[in-house]
């Protein structure tokens, strides 16, 4: 039974649709990322399995054996564990630093467990627990990502939908950033991920699918992928 | 000197009034990005709700069923038509708003002029034209302070008001709830990602609005007793007026816009034949605005609607 199931998902805004009855699957443990053109729907389907766009009826959405689909968007993350760090970040920068992540947890009463979460991002992000007192929009675009990361973390940890996670932040950054998620993922966080980026994401993830025009056209071992002549002309610059 | 004194009296009772309608309308504001038209309206609705719970408790009184002081059927008046009119609110926005959440801001807008309309109508259908009479809860004192004179109740008014104002901040600044409502008028989508509901949240927001018109309602009806059913219609807009002035979300600045409103409108009528107050008051405003676009407090929110 894989964690994410997905089959015959659309979505369409103002009846103009952006995914066309897509299917993929996402094991527990993985690291999956979806590859594709600026526009081609990977951030909608982020957004459709976060159920904060419908799906169109047909759509069948199951994780961890639930039907998603009947829960709304706060309780996808608060009772079945799915986060989702969206596309620029999205901090609220009028809070600060620990209120963000405190946020996170607004319908969990598991204290102690918050606490060490909370612990163990600071571990993992030193730089936070630094300026933990420090409005989020103070910081630079790498601490805010990390932010985002960390916030999601704290939310949810079973499934993180990370939506172009590597946008607007220099490769040294990038690096460690990825880094971190990958220890996160050794501990047991499932990853999704979509990015424009495609050799860093087929770098970082274990599968991968193509995505063009709201349709799913490819799938497959992210290595096998990144040798893949149709990948590498039409996403990797050849 | 003891005009001048008599009249910053008189202004901060009239300002407690104002900051206590306008503080709803911010918050509505900055959380739903909506202009809930029927707050004003709401107000009157508690003063009547107040108006009724007083009524109920001092027939009991003389009745001889359940004998209170003065001070605690005040209290209990507050406390009881904050509560009912918080779930008006409640009402208000599920059946009213939530349901055209997406929809375009006019629509929402206009929602609440018709809610505003109904909830005069109903009012007058309820009761009748007759105007009604508050009761008298507190035996009036008067306080001569150096030729300034100051009655128990005006004290009351502004204490109460200001304490109601404060406590809200101290919500807003210091709980889970008020944290949510912060991150919500920061960047509305993005907050049931953090496992928010944000249905609550936004009836919460309300609530708490609703329940602070409540107890503006009750406060003018002991300084002004007399009710009629369009008596939120003015206020409302004017509270509006101080809502806008004192920046986008924020809870103080709304109070100190709306004290600020009532220090204006007093003193311009020091000034000047009272015909002329508002006039002059709003053109007044008017200016401020032009060089605070954003108010005297606005806080920064992202721009961005949807994810």
């Amino acid at each position: 039974m894989s964690l994410l199931a997905v089959e015959n998902l659309s979505v369409s805004y103002d009846r103009i649709r952006a995914l066309h009855g897509i299917s993929f699957t996402v094991e527990e443990g993985e690291i999956v990322c979806i590859i594709g053109a600026n526009g081609a729907g990977k951030s909608t389907t982020l957004r459709a399995v976060s159920r904060l766009v419908k799906a169109e009826p047909g759509s069948r959405l199951r994780f961890a054996d639930k039907d998603l689909l009947a829960y709304g968007p706060d309780r996808v993350v608060s009772e079945l564990g799915i986060s989702h760090v969206p596309e620029g970040r999205r901090l609220f920068e009028n809070l600060t630093v620990l209120e963000n992540l405190r946020l996170a947890t607004f319908a969990r009463r598991d204290t102690e467990r918050i606490e060490a979460d909370l612990r163990r991002m600071f571990r993992l992000f030193p730089r936070l627990e630094e300026r933990r007192n420090q409005k989020a929009g103070t910081m630079s675009g790498g601490e805010q990502q990390m932010l985002a990361v960390a916030r999601a973390y704290m939310s949810g940890r079973r499934l993180m939908l990370l939506d172009e996670p590597s946008m607007g932040l220099a490769p040294l950054l990038m690096m460690s950033l990825f880094d971190a998620l990958r220890e996160l993922n050794a501990e047991g966080t499932t990853i999704l991920l979509v990015e424009q980026n495609a050799r860093l994401a087929l770098q970082f993830a274990r599968r991968g699918y193509v995505m063009e025009n709201g349709r799913l056209v490819l799938a497959g071992e992210a290595r096998g992928l990144l040798e893949n002549p149709e990948v590498r002309r039409a996403y990797l610059g050849g | 000197m003891t005009v001048f004194l008599q009249n910053l009296v008189n202004a901060l009772q009239w300002g407690s009034f104002y900051a206590l309608i306008a503080i709803g309308y911010s918050m509505v504001y900055s959380i739903l990005m909506l202009f809930n038209f029927a707050h004003g309206d709401v107000f009157m609705t508690g003063a009547y709700i107040g108006c009724g719970i007083a009524l109920l408790l001092v027939g009991l009184g003389s009745a001889g069923i359940l004998v209170l002081p003065g001070w605690l059927v005040l209290v209990l008046t507050l406390l009881l038509a904050m509560v009912v009119t918080a779930c008006l609110g409640m009402f208000i926005e599920r059946v009213g708003y939530r349901p055209l959440r997406d929809a375009p801001r006019a629509s929402a807008a206009i929602t609440g002029l018709m809610i505003g309309i109904i909830l005069e109508t109903g009012n007058l259908i309820l009761l009748g034209a007759q105007r009604v009479k508050f009761p008298a809860l507190i035996q009036p004192v008067t306080y001569e302070l150096g030729g300034v004179f100051v009655t128990n109740q005006k004290i009351m008014i502004v204490i109460v008001a200001l304490g109601l104002a404060l406590a809200l901040h101290q919500f807003i600044r210091r709980t889970r709830w008020g944290m949510a409502m912060r991150a919500m008028a920061f960047d509305y989508a993005v907050v049931p990602l953090m496992g928010v509901p944000i249905n609550r949240i936004a009836a919460l927001t309300f609530a708490l609005g609703s329940g602070l018109a409540a107890a503006a309602g009750i406060l003018f009806g002991m300084a002004y007793p007399v009710l009629d059913p369009y008596m939120g219609i003015v206020f409302g807009w004017k509270s509006f007026v101080a809502a806008i002035l004192g920046g986008r979300g924020s809870i103080l600045g709304a109070t100190l816009a709306g004290f600020l409103l009532g220090f204006i409108e007093i003193f311009v009528a020091m000034v000047f034949p009272s015909t002329l107050r508002d006039f002059i008051a709003y053109s007044i405003i008017l200016l401020i605005l032009v060089f605070r676009p954003y108010g005297l407090f606005g806080e920064p929110y992202s721009v961005r609607l949807r994810l």
